[in-house]
């Protein structure tokens, strides 16, 4: 298990290095002046000769790269050029937003996909199978933003259930929770769609197994056979589906947040692009980006935990 | 059933397939010109699906919108092909060398990468195009066909027949190209359907937040994000663009998994 555990913090750590030279490669690397291309085509020399210095342009590219790892492990995440406040700040604001917008929608979408995956294998072939089949093949092919647009018009236009966008803030939590609806159920349709299928498959996987046969041999009903054994052993694919899909949530969450108006993470990126703030985008991506490889690791441990047989690997 | 799943999508991605296809010679209406005259009209004989808010056919602007999204998610295929697919094949014909281990890092690395955040810090950083968003969908697409070239292609080496071509003094590139190439085809379609529908709904997203195609072209993402403002007064424009892309993206997704099924006899007779 400790051999494990290192073998995996190892290559966590290797991930991380290897994502922010990536981004700060995308951003700070490449052709074209990051200075030049926030100021935009009315920069006068004097104005780009203060930004460079201010993002420190003139020292070595290495140097920079490992001031602004540096920088982050200590939490300074740069100054907002169009703001003028940290990034860190602006960060914090934000994240109360976009995190119980992911795991909102993260619970949803677990809610919605295990039932019916479990009663699509359970009925194989039947049906109930076919017809959930069908939805969920529907439900992958919707992008979630149209999916946000449609809800926008039937629940806040046509029903006026709720509002069209915007938050209202934690201070009041039942309407930041109302607020965080919409948004979350359209971020969790397409997600449960795949997750459903994961699960019906997986456990139509498991069905198949001598165990199984065993389990029903000794008397156990078939629910009961799926709820103490086959389950169990089902949950490997779908806890990778799971992580998997906390990537795409984040992803997903960034457009969301952007057609309901909510001060988030992903709106607070597009506003960095918008303003050529290149200080915001880059930070606020990186952070993006470790949370989508932390969560990745922690499914990993999350396996070795549940399945003894890797650990030995 | 499916046979049922293959047909249903071979027609529907066909249908706007066809109609990308004959918008390059003929649209309904032209949609290069602005006529407030005729903005924001219902559905009507001469405009079939109505107009939008600069007087523009919807049909002709659904038409030609195909076109971008079908460009942009193909070449984006091709680019996951061509670079991909020969990387896993050296891959797996070195199989535990340094490319093959070099080869498989990289790819965990990027399957941990939320694809989508990538492709937005490129197309911002770049600036916003179609052909910033084609290579942006299209890097991530290089991991994908390299793992699934590589995992086709380990299984064929221990074959006979390879051992065969290897006796006959065949090289590693003569014969992956020559035989192991060909026995993967089928793997290779199957994924490149679901990139290809991957790739409509990546650019639609792309488009949505104004990093794809740029105006004039007319693209489903974009129609979608200039609808948004008058959801209110004019839901169809917003209604439309959507219901094609779904149109497209489960097409796609019904015929790659009809084709799958069909390809792989193990599978067929499992179905059974």
């Amino acid at each position: 298990m400790v051999r494990y555990l290192i073998l995996r913090a190892s290559s966590l750590g290797l991930s991380l290095v290897a994502a922010s030279v990536v981004i700060f490669a995308l951003i700070e690397v490449v052709p074209g002046d990051p200075a030049t291309y926030m100021m935009g085509l009315n920069a006068t020399e004097e104005n780009l000769a203060a930004l460079r210095a201010e993002l420190g342009l003139d020292a070595p590219m290495h140097l920079r790269y490992l001031d602004w790892v540096g920088g982050m492990l200590r939490g300074d995440f740069g100054m907002s050029y169009t703001y003028r406040v940290p990034v860190a700040e602006l960060v914090l604001d934000r994240i109360w937003v976009s995190l119980p917008l992911a795991i909102y929608a993260l619970t949803l979408s677990t809610l919605i996909a295990f039932p019916i995956g479990i009663l699509a294998a359970a009925r194989r072939g039947t049906i109930t199978d076919h017809g959930i089949m069908g939805a969920t093949q529907l439900g992958i092919a919707v992008p979630n933003f149209w999916f946000a647009m449609l809800l926008v018009l039937v629940f806040a236009v046509h029903l006026r259930w709720v509002s069209a966008g915007g938050f209202p803030g934690w201070s009041d939590p039942v309407a930041a929770i109302t607020a965080l609806t919409l948004p979350a159920v359209a971020l969790a349709l397409p997600q449960a769609s795949i997750l459903a299928r994961v699960m019906r498959s997986a456990l139509l996987d498991t069905l198949d197994r001598d165990y199984i046969r065993t389990a029903r041999a000794k008397g156990l009903s078939r629910p009961q056979a799926i709820r103490r054994h086959a389950l169990r052993n089902a949950m490997i694919p779908v806890l990778t589906i799971i992580g998997l899909q906390f990537s795409f949530l984040i992803a997903g969450a960034i457009i969301i947040e952007n057609v309901f108006f909510l001060p988030g993470l992903g709106r607070l990126i597009f506003q960095g692009i918008t303003q050529r703030d290149l200080i915001v985008v880059e930070s606020v991506t990186m952070l993006l980006v470790f949370a989508v490889i932390m969560v990745t690791f922690l499914v990993d441990l999350a396996y070795a935990l549940i399945d003894p047989r890797l650990r030995q690997r | 059933m499916t046979r049922t799943a293959l047909v249903i999508g071979a027609v529907l991605s066909g249908v706007f397939l066809a109609a990308a296809l004959i918008s390059l010679v003929w649209v309904p209406h032209d949609i290069t010109g602005v006529s407030i005259a005729t903005r924001l009209q219902p559905a009507s004989a001469s405009h079939l699906l109505g107009t939008d808010h600069l007087g523009r056919d919807l049909a002709s602007m659904l038409m030609v919108g195909a076109r971008t999204s079908i460009a942009v998610a193909v070449v984006a295929v091709g680019i996951g092909i061509a670079i991909g697919v020969p990387l896993g094949l050296a891959a797996a014909a070195n199989r535990g060398g340094w490319l093959d281990e070099i080869i498989m890092r990289a790819n965990d690395l990027i399957f941990a990468f939320p694809s989508l955040v990538i492709a937005i810090l490129i197309t911002a950083r770049y600036g916003p195009s179609a052909t910033n968003a084609i290579l942006a969908i299209g890097i991530f697409n290089i991991p994908v066909f390299a793992r699934v070239a590589r995992g086709g292609a380990l299984p064929l080496w221990t074959l006979d027949y390879i051992l065969a071509a290897r006796t006959a003094g065949k090289g590693k590139l003569r014969i992956s190209a020559e035989h192991i190439l060909p026995n993967i085809a089928n793997l290779l379609i199957v994924q490149a359907t679901i990139q290809f529908s991957l790739g409509i709904l990546a650019e639609a997203a792309l488009s949505y937040v104004g990093l794809g195609a740029q105006p004039p072209t007319p693209s489903w993402g974009r129609m979608l994000a200039e609808a948004q403002t008058m959801i209110y007064t004019h839901p169809m424009l917003a209604v439309l663009p959507g219901l094609a892309i779904v149109g497209m993206v489960l097409g796609l997704n019904l015929m790659g998994d009809g084709l799958r099924d069909l390809l792989d006899p193990r599978l067929r007779r499992g179905v059974k």
